[in-house]
């Protein structure tokens, strides 16, 4: 009797189990997976570790080049380029993941919902972000900054709030074509109530374009932070994101390249990794996908 | 027990029913119409259907004839814009215009359905089991643990070996014929007093076919629901039903139990399709007969008998007004002027 009721919770791990074999035997996403693992572990304990901190100017040690006492150097104000790149790592990353999954989940849930329900649900919900859509950005930001200070909070909703509009607009048409499958329809038959179909059939099933699309939107979000924080909007000094650092190493470029290029090849590990994670995570969460 | 149940294969189930105290269904000029911008599109024209408790119809008729629309009708899931008319009444309730909350009730749980493609019909991202037992833990609030003891009591049921390997499985993982006892096992979880199917065996090879059908037979006497067939193929109506409709451009043409209509086919329309099935036995034709002609436009039905157009037999009457659906014998109906014994032409 115990073998019958037993092995039901094992199956569910089995189910994740596959899924994890499934990213195991995709090599660019494990390898993926490694480096930014190893980036956010870095990101995390240099601070910690260092004796030099992101903000207090060294005024004998400017522009020192990597190697010696400083690993990756000093820039103009003669702060240690690694742990400045590391909380750049850290913010970037924070912006990143987490506007990514706010957007996302907004973006999924308004399109799935519009996309579902059709008519004039449909309709009203889709004017909505077309309104949104035709915001000015850049003067909305602005605005948002005099009403409430500049925070660090403000980036997240300021870029959560564009992005969402993507995702929503996509998935509202796979939705429109997922609603025709006949899988949807026999649902339906059994009676489930809306939030169930959506949540149960119609979600799963955009799985594939939605990890596609928010490996996407991370890397994105972090130049767009970037962007932000150039106009002054963003992160502000002597705070830096990966953005901040690698427009302050533009206007360096001929004298002192490594201030350019070691962020740079941070932010690139970044977006790479992302977006081959992503590619393998697609293919390890379909359970059709079998090698 | 037996004496409480209708006994099967009564040619005098048709009247009975047709007083509609017994009936389970009971469905009364039935209409379903799109609005399209060739004009109003009848996919049902008024049509009236009765089910006894535990009783298996088989409906038949070409594509486009309104089998599924009369399927779909019955669990109110008509694509948008359909307009439903006339009265569908469930054990007395009446399901046309019915709210969405109580229609929801029904679904799965009184009245189930079968699809036509298992390919298509299973969500390929589930697993079998959380797919068979969403309906009983929907319905029923089953706990997880006896949710999954019904389930593989009915994969049981349906025939699959190891059920509790299946049921961690996901669709792709089965064969079509697998599939299709998987979409019969969910239908039937909730112990539904109606099954429609909706052609559970055109998508399948014929061996699986047979295997299909042998199911739904067994089934018939397993469970106390009544199954309601549709198909174009009249063979497999005569290897499972009790009686059959024959349906015509959203029309009930010719209505009987499935011996008599098999041996005294009256309609020319059910007479076409009978001649049309493959023999099994002694020579095959050079030429399967086949009924000249296509099915009318349901948006520009003619005036009168809408299968006149391709009728042997039709003389002047038949396209003036459509021919009501009249007894010719004890339980059975049809609608045709033609009266074949005392002939006007045969």
């Amino acid at each position: 009797m115990n073998a019958a009721v037993l092995p039901r919770p094992a199956r569910i791990a089995g189910q994740w189990r596959q899924s994890w074999e499934r990213l195991c035997r995709h090599r660019p996403a494990l390898v993926a997976l490694a480096l930014l693992g190893l980036v956010v572990l870095l990101a995390l304990l240099v601070p910690l570790v260092s004796p030099y901190d992101y903000a207090t100017p060294n005024w004998d040690e400017l522009y020192q080049p990597p190697g010696g006492g400083h690993l990756l150097g000093t820039d103009g104000l003669g702060r240690d380029l690694l742990v400045r790149v590391m909380w750049g790592c850290r913010i970037s990353l924070l912006v990143g993941i987490a506007a990514s999954l706010v957007s996302v989940l907004i973006g999924v849930l308004w399109g799935a919902t519009a996309g579902y329900a059709g008519g004039t649900t449909d309709s009203l919900m889709m004017r909505i972000v077309d309104i949104l859509y035709s915001v000015p950005f850049i003067p909305l930001v602005i605005v948002l900054t005099v009403l409430f200070g500049r925070s660090f909070l403000l980036v997240f909703v300021a870029i959560g709030a564009v992005s969402w509009l993507d995702i929503a607009r996509i998935v509202r048409g796979q939705t429109l074509s997922l609603k025709n499958r006949e899988f949807i329809e026999a649902a339906r038959a059994l009676g489930l109530s809306n939030t169930t179909m959506i949540v149960r059939h119609i979600v799963p099933n955009l799985l594939g374009v939605v990890i596609i699309y928010a490996t996407l939107t991370v890397p994105t979000v972090i130049l767009f932070e970037a962007f932000l924080s150039f106009l002054g909007l963003g992160v502000h000094a002597p705070l830096a994101s990966l953005g901040t650092l690698i427009s302050d190493g533009a206007n360096h470029m001929k004298s002192h390249p490594y201030l350019l290029t070691i962020p740079a090849v941070f932010l690139t590990l970044i977006v790479c990794s992302f977006s081959y994670l992503g590619d393998g995570l697609r293919d390890a969460l379909d359970p059709r996908e079998q090698r | 027990m037996s004496a409480a149940l209708p006994a099967r294969r009564s040619e005098d189930r048709t009247e009975r029913a047709a007083d509609g105290a017994a009936a389970l269904l009971a469905i009364r000029d039935l209409r379903v119409t799109y609005r399209t911008e060739a004009g109003a599109l009848h996919a049902v024209d008024g049509m009236d259907v009765d089910l006894a408790p535990g009783e298996f119809l088989g409906v038949v008729g070409e594509s486009g004839s309104g089998k599924t629309q009369l399927l779909l009708a019955m669990l109110g899931l008509n694509a948008p814009g359909a307009r439903i008319d006339g009265s569908i009444r469930y054990r007395g309730q009446e399901l046309v215009g019915a709210g969405e909350r109580v229609l929801r009730c029904l679904r799965g749980a009184r009245i189930a359905m079968i699809f036509q493609d298992p390919m298509t019909a299973l969500n390929p991202y589930l697993t079998i089991g959380t797919q068979l037992t969403e309906g009983v833990r929907h319905h029923q609030g089953a706990s997880r643990a006896a949710a999954r003891r019904r389930a593989l009591e009915l994969l049981d049921a349906v025939h699959i070996p190891e059920p509790e390997r299946r049921f961690a499985q996901h669709p792709h993982e089965l064969s079509g014929g697998m599939r299709q006892r998987i979409v019969i096992a969910m239908a039937l979880i909730c112990e539904p007093d109606i099954l429609l199917a909706d052609e559970p065996t055109t998508a399948l090879d014929v061996t699986v076919q047979a295997q299909i059908l042998a199911l739904l037979r067994e089934l018939r006497t397993r469970t106390r629901a009544a199954i309601v067939l549709v198909t174009h193929d009249l063979g497999v109506i005569a290897e499972v039903a009790d009686r059959v409709l024959v349906m015509y451009a959203g029309r009930v043409v010719e209505q009987a139990g499935v011996q008599r209509l098999f041996e005294h086919a009256r309609h020319p329309y059910t007479e076409g399709l009978r001649r049309s099935i493959v023999p099994l036995a002694g020579p095959l034709p050079a030429r399967l007969p086949s009924i000249g002609g296509n099915p009318p436009n349901p948006a520009e039905l003619p005036p009168g008998c809408p299968f006149a157009p391709r009728c042997a037999y039709a003389f002047e009457r038949c396209p003036t007004a459509p021919p009501p659906l009249a007894p010719v014998a004890p339980g059975h109906l049809c609608a045709c002027y033609y009266d074949g014994p005392r002939g006007r032409i045969r």
